[in-house]
């Protein structure tokens, strides 16, 4: 395979510049990161270790394989929400390895307002869910919550996609063969006690784990019969008496070693329908993605300088290399996995959305895995193109997307604007993991152009009321709000913190995040397509 | 010369043996115990027989063991290497009987200087000589009696002793009976003999042994002398030749009486004789003879530019010595220092122990002699001997510093052993001037301890992050088969955004 040659200059100043701009962002991001992973603050750290308990992150670390990589998801999630009073949302979600085998783990925060669900802690546990039940990954739930977040309880209890969708999960995903197993380390209350209840395996910690549908001072109300905690729902109850749980644990290290042997037990094994290759490292440091992409996302780049720190050894097998060359399609291994790569390289016309379709029908066909790399500004526009049919060679390339059914990826490197968003497997295209980057931006449109359309607008309602057209200074006051807005919710922390995405990613660590998501996605069942490629 | 030989040893003299096998083109049987399933000497050998369980009298020590493997694989010969059988008079013969040939001197010659007193009788009346000393009837009394005549400081020793077992210095006329004692528990326990002799004791005595070379024709050569003064409880671990001590003129005298010594026996085959010296008067006495390929050989292969274990597979061959005394010479200087599973601090307890990683010196002029690989393990069952290693140089200066720099090339992890002692002896100015005695590493050395040494931190995270590592791998052993390179089976640690978990 061809490799990729670099021509990027890193002592240029303009190289220099992104980097320096790009270093910003994720000296940001590591600080949000770091700031969010010590939960619910001080005091209430304290208070969890004082009652023998591990913080989530340390149960995380002392349940997985030691040293082994964790995949975390969205750990942004709820960032700037409800007055920043749920890091994480209260809940840490990931993937991680426990005796060599790929697991699902879902820890509550109890550090977080006691682990209750707010809205976004039921979306981050529901898409935990649905990246178990899309990988066949086993679920390893470790519960410490009370239940749902009560004023916000409109927001979680009743819709399709809230509270009881959990339990929902748990049952058909257990039917699919995908082991659910819950470790209560806290209160499981009310809707809560059902995690573990619904769970294949269970396992209880002494004097810390409670399992019950109404707590004592409910009883109380509701029948006036007194008893503590323990005796109503403790771990002995459960694992002697009731029978809702399996193991008895004596602390959370005793309960997170039972955890690991049943999964050492489960009886499963990967089978990869894929041509692994060694993996190679590419021949450029990923280090300088960050001087690759310009600060300004209408600035064109080659989008090869990316892929070329991005694949196995730089190498790129160019797909229609000659033909719609503001998108580049190929084929290349990341860390030995064989991946089919599209990627944006300025504006979207007819010949590159075909092909698009094309080279992703090659991949379906051929069962290669997909990677989006997007950074696209939309379709183009004009009597020209709109002539010419552009919006059905669009739609043949989103098409192509939603009816892909080989595992796909998304990682917004720059721009996601408009229909670009969808050809290019944006979120609602189901792909199986998208992360972005912190300089990316998302929405319906570029803000400069969003505030371009609706000055326009104004300035011809003007012209038609006979009022006088705004000054260019009234103009550029005009278009502020709007320019502000966009920037304010098409930032990257607006996104994540809605769970649009599964994370922000230093970009240097790309390769990285798509191997293990790779390594992942193996499992999954492999779906037949109905027709041959069609010559776009 | 012979198709097949069977080689009835183990560790690195094993070994050392296969592979002059493997060089003159002579297909090699390897015997094994239990222990020894994974052995380097099992796994380089072209056939490898089981003869038993770990215990030596099970395996290496069992004559008829030994010659049923010969048997089964058609070995012609065999070599019984050093230490287990090889002094074994009844041993060599029962080979002879069994229509093979014993790589060695004629049992006879074994039995011969295998009695120490009778054998120092023999040399007494063939003009060799000897330690003024008393052999004879041993009860106390006359013991008592013939050390009066000898005098003070004078030894304790096991008749049928060797390897410093039964054996005792006494300075003064009141320590006698307590010594005798001692001796005889020790021997009967060692030998079941605890039949005594006396010996003059030399004070600062060197040790200095001749090795010789006889073939089936009549020619008797030696090959010039060794010197092995650095001894720890009475056992040899630093070895030179030449030695820094004698001079031509001594060492014609010497080697005149190692000849005779030889020859009195009807020596055939490699053997060393023995002499301690007097650096006073600058006389040696006979001290007894190993009728068997020594340890130190290499020191002499070094400076006398021959191969040993080939010479003792010609002469058993029947094949006539080529060379005379004439033609051959000492050229430049050899050390050999002996790496023990041992703890230097601790009376040289012997250490057992995993060898996790074993990295060998190398360049020009160093020899390793070794009988063991990374991820094998010292037992209890054998000699803690781990490997030999062997340094070259045109002088004594430049050997003593090629040695010090091999030693401290070589990664010895896993077990306690002797490496840092050796370095500390060989760098010691007594050693340096050649100024040693048998009793030197004990007065000098006695109570030395390793060197304190404070881990830098990057080591420790080092050692820390393997650790890791080889956890992870561990727990990945299994379903890897579908997935062989996963990310996940890294660890990296890796976290998204290098936040917390």
């Amino acid at each position: 395979m061809p490799a990729i040659r670099s021509s990027v200059d890193s002592r240029s100043p303009d190289f220099q510049a992104n980097a320096a701009r790009l270093q910003l962002a994720v000296d940001d991001l590591r600080s949000e990161m770091a700031k969010v992973a010590l939960g619910g603050g001080e005091k209430a750290r304290a208070k969890h270790t004082e009652r023998g308990k591990l913080l989530p992150r340390e149960r995380i670390r002392a349940l997985l394989d030691p040293g082994s990589p964790f995949l975390e998801l969205s750990p942004l999630a709820a960032h700037g929400l409800y007055d920043d009073a749920a890091p994480c949302a209260g809940v840490i979600t990931g993937i991680g390895r426990v005796h060599g085998t790929e697991v699902l783990v879902i820890a509550n925060d109890a550090t977080v307002k006691g682990g209750t669900y707010f809205p976004m802690t039921v979306k981050k546990h529901l898409r935990a869910q649905e990246v178990a039940l899309e990988n066949r990954l086993p679920c390893l739930y470790l519960v410490d919550s009370g239940g749902a977040f009560l004023p916000l309880q409109d927001e979680v209890f009743p819709d399709k996609e809230h509270f009881g969708r959990i339990f929902y999960n748990q049952a058909r995903m257990s039917a699919l063969g995908i082991p659910q197993i819950a470790v209560v380390m806290g209160s499981c209350t009310a809707g809560g006690a059902y995690v573990p209840a619904m769970s294949d395996e269970t396992i209880i910690v002494k004097e810390q784990g409670t399992i019950f549908l109404g707590g004592p001072p409910l009883v109380k109300a509701a029948t006036g019969e007194v008893v503590d905690a323990e005796t109503l729902g403790g771990a002995d109850v459960h694992t002697s008496i009731s029978g809702v749980a399996d193991h008895f644990a004596e602390n959370d290290a005793h309960a997170l070693d039972i955890a690991r042997s049943i999964v050492a037990s489960l009886n499963r094994k990967k089978s990869v329908a894929l041509a692994l290759q060694e993996p190679r490292e590419p021949l450029y440091p990923a280090t300088e993605l960050y001087g690759c992409v310009p600060a300004d996302t209408r600035k064109p780049f080659d989008i090869r300088e990316v892929i070329a720190r991005i694949v196995d050894g730089s190498e790129l097998q160019e797909f229609k290399a000659r033909y719609g060359k503001t998108l580049v399609t190929g084929f290349a291994h990341i860390h030995g996995y064989p991946v089919g790569i599209v990627a944006n390289n300025g504006i979207l016309f007819a010949e590159s959305a075909l092909k698009g379709a094309h080279f992703i029908e090659l991949c379906n066909q051929r069962n290669v895995p997909l990677v989006f790399l997007q950074n696209i500004t939309g379709f183009m526009v004009g009597k020209k193109y709109e002539q010419a049919g552009i919006a059905k060679d669009g739609a043949k390339m989103v098409t192509a997307v939603a009816c892909s059914h080989v595992p796909k990826f998304t990682v917004v490197i720059g721009g996601s604007f408009g229909a670009g968003n969808y050809a290019m497997c944006g979120r609602g295209y189901q792909p199986r993991f998208l992360w972005m980057w912190p300089n990316a931006r998302i929405s319906a449109m570029g803000g400069e152009q969003a505030a371009n359309v609706l000055l326009t607008i104004k300035q011809d309602q003007f012209g038609r009321e006979g009022k006088p057209l705004l000054t260019p200074a009234e103009a550029e006051e005009f278009k502020r709000p709007t320019l502000e807005e966009y920037e304010r919710s098409g930032n990257p922390y607006f996104s994540t913190a809605r769970l649009w995405d599964d994370g922000v990613i230093d970009p240097k660590e790309t390769r990285q995040v798509l191997a293990l998501a790779l390594s992942v996605v193996l499992k999954s069942p492999r779906v037949q397509g109905g027709f041959g490629v069609f010559r776009m | 010369m012979f198709k097949k030989i069977l080689v009835a040893n183990r560790g690195e003299i094993a070994v050392r043996i296969l592979r002059a096998c493997r060089e003159m083109g002579i297909a090699s049987v390897a015997v094994y115990s239990e222990a020894d399933r994974r052995a380097l000497h099992t796994r380089l050998a072209d056939e490898a027989v089981f003869i038993g369980t770990a215990p030596a009298d099970q395996s290496y020590l069992s004559i008829e063991r030994i010659l049923q493997a010969a048997r089964q694989t058609g070995a012609e010969a065999v070599h019984p290497g050093y230490g287990f059988l090889s002094e074994n008079a009844g041993f060599a013969r029962a080979v002879k009987q069994a229509g093979l040939v014993f790589i060695g001197p004629p049992a006879e010659a074994i039995e011969a200087m295998g009695d120490k007193g009778a054998a120092r009788q023999r040399m007494q009346s063939s003009g060799v000589p000897v330690v003024p000393g008393y052999q004879g009837p041993d009860d106390d009394a006359t013991l008592v009696r013939k050390a009066a005549q000898i005098g003070f400081p004078l030894l304790v020793k096991a008749a049928a002793g060797g390897g410093g077992k039964g054996m005792r210095v006494v300075n003064e006329a009141g320590e006698l009976e307590e010594a005798i004692a001692g001796a005889r528990r020790e021997a009967h326990h060692a030998f079941g003999d605890q039949r005594m002799i006396l010996e003059r004791y030399i004070p600062r005595a060197r040790h200095i042994e001749m090795q010789v070379l006889a073939d089936a024709h009549g020619n008797v050569l030696h090959l010039f002398e060794r010197e092995c003064s650095v001894q720890r409880r009475h056992q040899k671990i630093i070895e030179e030749s030449p030695s820094p001590f004698i001079d031509e003129e001594l060492r014609r005298r010497i080697a005149g009486s190692a000849l005779l010594a030889a020859r009195a026996v009807g020596y055939q085959n490699a053997g060393t004789v023995e002499f301690i010296v007097d650096p006073e008067c600058r006389e040696y006495y006979f001290l007894e003879m190993n009728t068997r390929l020594q340890v130190e050989h290499p020191v002499t292969e070094l400076v006398a530019g021959l191969d040993l274990v080939q010479w003792q597979i010609r002469i058993a061959a029947g094949e006539r010595l080529p060379f005379t005394q004439a033609e051959l010479s000492q050229r430049g200087h050899a050390i050999e220092c002996r790496l023990y599973a041992e703890d230097p601090a601790n009376n040289f307890l012997p250490a057992t122990g995993p060898l996790l990683r074993f990295v060998e010196p190398q360049g020009p002029g160093v020899r390793v002699d070794a009988g063991y690989t990374s991820g094998d393990a010292v037992t209890i069952h054998y000699d803690p001997l781990i490997a030999k290693v062997i340094a070259w140089s045109g002088d004594r200066p430049g050997a003593i510093a090629k040695m010090l720099a091999a030693l401290r090339e070589t990664v010895l992890l896993g077990l306690t052993h002797n490496g840092q002692f050796l370095q500390d002896v060989l760098g010691d100015p007594d050693f340096q001037a050649g100024q040693v005695w048998t009793t030197w590493v004990e007065d000098k050395f006695g109570d030395w301890q390793p060197p304190q040494c404070e881990l830098p931190p990057e080591v420790l995270a080092a050692g820390a992050l393997l650790r890791l590592q080889g956890q992870a791998d561990a727990s990945n052993a299994e379903p890897s088969g579908a997935d062989p390179y996963s990310p996940w089976r890294n660890a990296s640690s890796f976290r998204v955004g290098k936040g917390g978990v």
